[in-house]
């Protein structure tokens, strides 16, 4: 029924493509996790000019869908002389650059907001407990708010990542080769939808699992303070 | 900025079409989440195994993968059927392919939703129910069932924003909705980002408006409910 030589003659099409995929998925967080730091800070502050323009970003982000602004990023920039002019053009002409930058605004979107719900959820008493050892501003931000924060919004993050990673499937609408492009390229050679699209879901499916395995590896090490006893339930 | 409004009727028509996806979907999907979570809340084990393979199977795989699969494999199934019956070639109504699917994707979060939301009315209220006589699918129609629309409406309410998110691809297996019609203006007018904006622009609207509407929704059902203040 299932033609395992197609599969077997497509494997390293398919390796490839999780390569990219990985990178893609690295790459993305890496950058998106980096910029949703700061910006979660300001979208908890008082001041309305720093949380104000990160509301904004957020919810912008998170109300279109992503394959909407990985359009607006690979075929939308080149509408402005400006940038085509620029010395960035070869770069964002390039799919996987463009690619990047979507998925880098899209996690950092929901990632800051992740930040911000942890770091709002930070028991008062930490702080002032800080404050009462003389703990300057940046301090207790360093040491006290974002580690507590990181750890409250791991299992989060967790599913953000899988999030990130099943998004990356959409690259293959601009031509990144990635597993799904390698699925519709075998489908489109084969007509064989179930070996084409089923391999490509087993890929998924193992990333997944790699992904929540790791996080339940670093929330057993990161959250053992909250571990429960052995034999209670 | 004028081109745009020259297109503004195309794309509103194509929002039509993003909307009748996202909506018939969500009915679908609220089907298959009612039906999983039931599942997985039965004795039955049958049913627990069916239920739990399909959430954690559909949460696993890309919502675009699945959308391929589904559509060229549920093609291929439908005509390899059909050539055993005698039927001519069937070609799927990318419309209904399209709905199918997201609803049977969106079905398994929805079952989670749903199971969380049964599980949260108190395990008496089914039981006073029976007391008096009630069949099973009476408790279940009078009594839990509208109890749990409250707790299950934050879920939902997510579960839509996603959805009609998601919608968008429908444009990658062929359906003409909004982002299709997009690119098609852009072909013709050359101003890509003027039109994905504009798209985006839509989007927000639609998810801003189901805030507040789903926000009004929540308010109804948690009429008579305490709120804790804090």
């Amino acid at each position: 029924m299932i033609d395992l030589q197609i599969i077997q003659d497509n494997l390293p099409a398919f390796l490839d493509g999780a390569r990219v995929t990985i990178l893609l998925l690295l790459a993305s967080a890496a950058a998106g996790l980096s910029l949703s730091l700061p910006l979660a800070v300001a979208r908890v502050s008082a001041n309305p000019f720093l949380s104000r323009p990160v509301f904004l970003f957020t919810y912008v982000l998170r109300g279109t869908p992503l394959l909407v602004q990985l359009f607006m990023v690979y075929f939308g920039l080149a509408q402005f002389d400006l940038v085509r002019e620029s010395s960035l053009w070869p770069l964002l002409r390039e799919p996987w650059f463009c690619a990047w930058i979507a998925f880098t605004l899209n996690t950092a979107a929901y990632t800051t907001e992740m930040l911000a719900g942890a770091l709002r959820a930070t028991p008062a008493g930490e702080v002032e407990a800080a404050r009462s050892l003389g703990m300057t501003g940046f301090d207790i931000y360093t040491r006290i708010l974002i580690p507590g924060a990181v750890r409250r919004a791991l299992p989060q993050y967790g599913n953000e990542l899988v999030m990130l990673m099943h998004a990356t499937s959409i690259a293959s609408a601009v031509t990144l080769v990635e597993i799904t492009r390698v699925a519709r390229d075998v489908h489109a050679n084969t007509l064989l939808a179930v070996e084409a699209f089923g391999t490509a879901a087993l890929f998924y499916l193992a990333l997944t699992l790699c992904i929540t395995g790791l996080f339940r590896l670093l929330e057993r090490r990161l959250l053992r303070h909250l571990a429960r006893p052995a034999g209670a339930s | 900025m004028p081109m745009l409004i020259e297109y503004l009727p195309i794309l509103l028509d194509g929002l039509l079409t993003t909307l009748s996806v996202s909506l018939v979907s969500l009915s679908i999907a609220s089907l298959f989440g009612l039906a999983g979570a039931l599942a997985k809340l039965s004795s039955e084990r049958g049913a627990q195994a069916v239920a739990g393979t399909y959430t954690t199977l559909i949460r696993s795989i890309p919502d675009l993968v699945l959308m391929l699969a589904l559509f060229y494999g549920g093609q291929a199934l439908v005509n390899d059927i059909g050539l055993r019956l005698g039927w001519d070639y069937i070609d799927i109504d990318p419309f209904l392919a399209g709905s199918l699917t997201l609803g049977f994707i969106y079905g398994a979060y929805l079952t989670e939703t749903f199971r969380g939301a049964f599980l949260a009315i108190p395990k008496g209220q089914a039981e006073a129910g029976l007391a008096y006589g009630m069949s099973g699918f009476q408790v279940l129609w009078h009594i839990t069932l509208p109890q749990m629309i409250r707790h299950a409406i934050p879920g939902f309410a997510n579960n839509w924003l996603v959805m009609v998110k998601a919608s968008a691809l429908v444009s990658i297996i062929g359906l003409d909705d909004m982002v299709h019609r997009a690119s098609l203006a852009t072909a013709a007018t050359a101003q890509p980002f003027t039109f994905y904006a504009a798209v985006a622009a839509i989007y927000l609207a639609v998810t801003t408006v189901s805030i507040l509407a789903l926000g009004q929704v929540e308010k109804r059902f948690s009429l008579g409910v305490r709120k804790a203040v804090l």
